[in-house]
């Protein structure tokens, strides 16, 4: 029988920071992150935990130090969200080129400005590009059960990539749920010793990490990491169903809900699709054929699933809570958009905005999102490609 | 340069996996101009030698001469040529 508790999403992330018990834990407090690495903070006080917890000035200085950690040959982790994240830019692009497995709880926040401290992913999808592999979780157990899967995705040894679990701010990381929690002795089987790969501190087998690479070869490394991200997939796959093994709560690259059958459907990341399910339930007893597609994995982008469970639709509202500015949708659209241009059928696809700086979202929302889908598709023409959801005009 | 690999060939993350290579990277090949002897007119005092910044002058120090540039690893920055006391013994010139 599994234990079960009564945790937010942060308290579960630290919760399974404390059963990884990593080597080294470096991090800064921002909104909404800062309860889970202050508990962790509390596990490393109370001797629960073996970590070397190091206290940093900045974000750009804590993802310094778990770079150097994990090149060390440490399991490494560490926590930030919004603003902290974007301070880390251009420590994250080196993590992932040096493929350094650090693992990242992200609480997603909007950017500033103006100064907002709520929901909304512009953080992370920012950083889409870096090379970090990207899981969002649905709710607090998805945050822990996620945090886990991230260790054994990460340290496998054909993807030695770091990842970002996201969880959404304050909707998720604040929000006390019921959350069924491993023990300490399985998640410690369950993830294995971890060995780095040439570890700097083996010190009769010295090598260099970060050298400079011009012309002659930056372009064959990076070539190399394209290949790298891109086999993560099966990778993904086989670690969700093994947790599933474990647990008995399997884990995919994407979920369907109601989708089997469904003609429209909803795609949206994290707490939203907790929602779009009380609005496909409601709208399924009014006799509409609707479902949603919960991308869980963002990067790498899951093409041939996506096109698997999508193609078959007459159309679909993707929900986008960041913007990509100046571009043509935000970045959901445009990857699921482009992912089905080459699909046997393509169904309409219209781009909702919503919940920036954590504006709520309702079931409403998406039923009306669901409902001007179905209308553009029996109109047989769209005339906007890009609308908004619980936005005053 | 020696052959280059692609990029199946390279280890993950870029890393350098073995010591003391840096004797592997040729960079003769940055240079623009390059320091040409005279024998006739050096006098082997290893000005040159001392100067250099690349350890790319080759001399015999037990016979006492000055023999020859390493163009593996030779910049061409021409320090030589000026720290020579021995005037025309180091003669810059354009690299072909």
């Amino acid at each position: 029988m599994a234990k079960v508790v009564g945790f937010n999403g942060n308290a579960a992330v630290a919760y399974a920071m404390k059963q990884i018990n990593p080597d080294v834990v470096a991090a800064y407090p921002i909104t909404p992150q800062t309860d889970c690495v202050e508990r962790f903070a509390e596990y490393v006080s109370e001797g629960l935990v073996d970590s070397e917890f190091i206290t940093v000035e900045s974000e750009h200085s804590a993802m310094s130090a778990c770079i150097g950690a994990a090149a060390a040959g440490g399991r490494v982790m560490t926590a930030t969200a919004a603003n902290g994240l974007a301070l880390m830019w251009e420590m994250l692009y080196i993590a992932a080129s040096m493929r350094l497995p650090i693992v990242m709880m992200v609480t997603n926040r909007a950017l500033s400005g103006n100064i907002n401290i709520h929901c909304d992913h512009a953080d992370t999808m920012g950083a889409r590009d870096a090379g970090w592999i990207h899981l969002f979780s649905e709710n607090a157990q998805e945050a822990y059960d996620n945090t886990i899967q991230a260790i054994k995705i990460a340290e496998d040894l054909g993807v030695r990539l770091p990842i970002m679990v996201t969880q959404d701010g304050f909707i998720i990381s604040h929000a006390v749920e019921r959350v069924e929690i491993l023990e300490d002795e399985e998640v410690k089987n369950f993830i294995g010793a971890y060995k780095g790969r040439y570890p700097l501190l083996d010190l009769n087998n010295p090598v260099t990490y970060g050298p400079i690479d011009l012309f002659d070869y930056y372009f064959e490394h990076k070539r190399s990491q394209i290949e790298a991200i891109d086999n993560c997939l099966p990778v993904i796959e086989r670690v969700g169903k093994e947790f599933g093994e474990l647990s008995g709560r399997n884990y995919e690259l994407l979920e369907g809900y109601r989708l089997e059958d469904a003609e429209y459907a909803v795609v949206a990341l994290g707490s939203t699709c907790g929602t779009a399910r009380e609005a496909i339930d409601s709208l399924r007893e009014k006799g509409k054929k609707v479902g949603l597609l919960k991308m869980r994995c963002f990067r790498p982008f899951p093409r041939e699933s996506v096109i698997e469970a999508l193609s078959p639709l007459k159309g679909i509202a993707v929900l986008d809570r960041s913007v990509s500015f100046g571009g043509f949708g935000g970045p959901l659209f445009t990857e699921v958009r482009s992912a089905l241009y080459d699909a046997p059928s393509r169904p309409s696809i219209i781009n909702f905005f919503y919940g920036l700086g954590g504006r709520d979202i309702y079931p409403e929302d998406i039923e009306k999102a669901l409902e001007r889908t179905e209308e553009v598709v029996k109109a047989g023409k769209i005339e906007q490609h890009i609308d908004y959801l619980g936005l005053r005009e | 340069m020696s052959e280059l690999k692609g990029w199946k060939e390279l280890v993950p993350g870029g890393l350098i996996v073995e010591a003391g290579n840096a004797k592997e990277y040729k960079t003769g090949d940055w240079r623009t101009e390059k320091p040409e002897l005279n024998p006739e007119k050096c006098i082997h005092c290893f000005f040159c030698w001392a100067y250099c910044p690349d350890n790319a002058v080759i001399v015999d120090a037990e016979a006492g001469k000055m023999l020859a540039f390493n163009y593996d690893y030779c910049k061409g920055c021409g320090i030589c040529a000026a720290a020579c006391p021995a005037k025309g013994a180091i003669t810059m010139v354009p690299e072909r």
